[in-house]
């Protein structure tokens, strides 16, 4: 599954990881997370993500 | 403590009770040549409310000018719109003193002045489009995720219209007269330029969105109230279409050569690409390492569309104050541009190589692989600048034309 890097911060989502603290279990992709996810660094959208190279 | 500070009343029931900073040069190596102010606002509300504070060293400016209009113990509301600490650094001290029923922030806001100042749990975290009742007024807080931190928010206070804005549509800039039209628009334009290129730069996606966002709240605004720099109130409209214009990037005929030497071969060489710039009828200007600051690169930078950059090379690398200046803009991600790369050298050479791959990594798009000069640039090396300017040029020309047509 890829990784997406948020472009506003830099941290990236690793499916492998999920973001267990918001209730995201590992293994869920990135196209799998709830339209209001945020990113857990600095709280933007998933809109603001694109997919690391 | 002392009395000398005043307040300033910007509105019916809002005061200003900032702090200017007429010392400061480097914020952040960001090079402040006028200085600065930290602005904090006291709204005269049924809930007496102060929106953000200074920086430390400011603590008893702030305190004088709250207290000629109340004592600061009577204060009930504390809201950090930004926790950056020359906004924040002082909020422990003055919650020691004023003992506010509440201190909002968003939860982003909370997060950090718990990392910052250990007090995330004296916070009251709000929402975005969250109203706080102030008995008599009314403040909206609007959510400005990374613009420029996590945590940024506006408070908006419906009953005077005015928009405080945190860091957005700032500027370093320490004034006797608090307002837009009491100063001169083009140092405005110049300093809130420089502060965009340098703080705001790599979040213009979403300013744009966020432009949309407020557009569409359709909120009257009579003022904005920023946290540096002097208050919009006849200028409102061309700050936001300013902010508009530097986050879209359009290809404009204009290109900066940034450099630095040491036998003045790159210097020549810089000269040559500029001339050739010149015949190709770009704007440009040729900003030396040696006498230039990094952060008035990036405003070259944002007002620009073409880098080229120069260094020779020194122990197999780039000079350092290339160094420097690379590093830093890149952070700043500036988009659509196109550039290219030169160099003079003595025996090992890297430093062309090394050059293309950091504008590469900032995505810029080079017109070709540069040139790299041995020792001294000969007659014919300087015709090669003067082309590599002038290929530079009609690339950034045909780009502005593509995009007329498109």
């Amino acid at each position: 599954m890829d990784k997406y890097v948020c472009d506003a911060c830099g941290w990236v989502y690793d499916p492998a990881k999920g973001d267990p603290d918001h209730g995201i279990a590992p293994g869920t992709s990135f196209a799998d997370l709830p339209d209001d996810w945020t990113c857990p660094e600095c709280g933007v959208g998933k809109d603001s993500f694109s997919k690391q190279d | 403590m002392n009395n000398v500070g005043k307040a300033v009343k910007i509105s019916d029931n809002v005061y200003w009770v900032g702090a200017v900073d007429w010392t400061t040069r480097d914020f952040h190596g960001y090079q402040t040549s006028r200085g600065t102010t930290y602005n904090a606002y006291l709204i005269m509300a049924d809930k007496i409310t102060l929106v953000d504070t200074v920086k430390t060293p400011f603590m008893g400016e702030l305190l004088s000018r709250i207290s000629s209009v109340v004592d600061p113990s009577r204060i009930d509301y504390i809201v950090s719109n930004h926790a950056e600490m020359d906004h924040s650094g002082c909020l422990p001290q003055i919650m020691d003193i004023v003992k506010p029923e509440k201190v909002f922030a968003s939860a982003m806001g909370q997060k950090i002045l718990e990392s910052q100042l250990r007090i995330g749990s004296k916070i009251t975290p709000v929402m975005n489009g969250e109203n706080l009742s102030l008995g008599n007024m009314n403040l909206t807080f609007i959510e400005t995720k990374m613009l420029h931190w996590p945590d940024s928010m506006f408070s908006y206070l419906k009953e005077e219209q005015i928009l405080f804005s945190q860091d957005a549509f700032g500027m370093h800039l320490a004034v006797d007269r608090l307002f837009d039209d009491e100063n001169v628009w083009d140092v405005l334009e110049e300093e809130s330029e420089k502060y965009f290129a340098n703080i705001l730069m790599p979040y213009s996606n979403l300013i744009i969105k966020l432009l949309d966002a407020v557009g569409e709240m359709k909120l009257p605004i009579k003022l904005v109230a920023t946290d540096h720099g002097p208050i919009w109130r006849s200028n409102i409209g061309k700050i936001i279409e300013l902010y508009r214009k530097w986050s879209e990037h359009k290809p404009v005929p204009r290109a900066v050569v940034v450099y630095d030497t040491m036998w003045n071969s790159t210097a020549s060489m810089a000269n040559a690409i500029g001339e050739g710039l010149r015949e190709s009828g770009v704007d440009f200007k040729i900003l030396p390492m040696s006498v230039s600051h990094r952060s008035d690169v990036a405003t070259e930078i944002l007002k620009s569309s073409a880098i080229i950059v120069g260094s020779p090379t020194l122990n197999n690398n780039i000079f350092p104050t290339l160094a420097d200046v690379l590093t830093y803009v890149k952070g700043l991600r500036p988009l659509n541009m196109v550039g290219a790369s030169f160099s003079s050298y003595g025996w090992s050479g890297e430093s062309l190589g090394q050059l293309n791959d950091c504008l590469k990594a900032m995505n810029v798009e080079l017109v070709n692989d540069g040139i790299r000069v041995k020792y001294v640039p000969a007659d014919a090396d300087l015709n090669a600048c003067m082309e590599l300017g002038r290929l530079v040029g009609t690339t950034l020309r045909g780009k502005i034309i593509n995009l007329n047509n498109g």
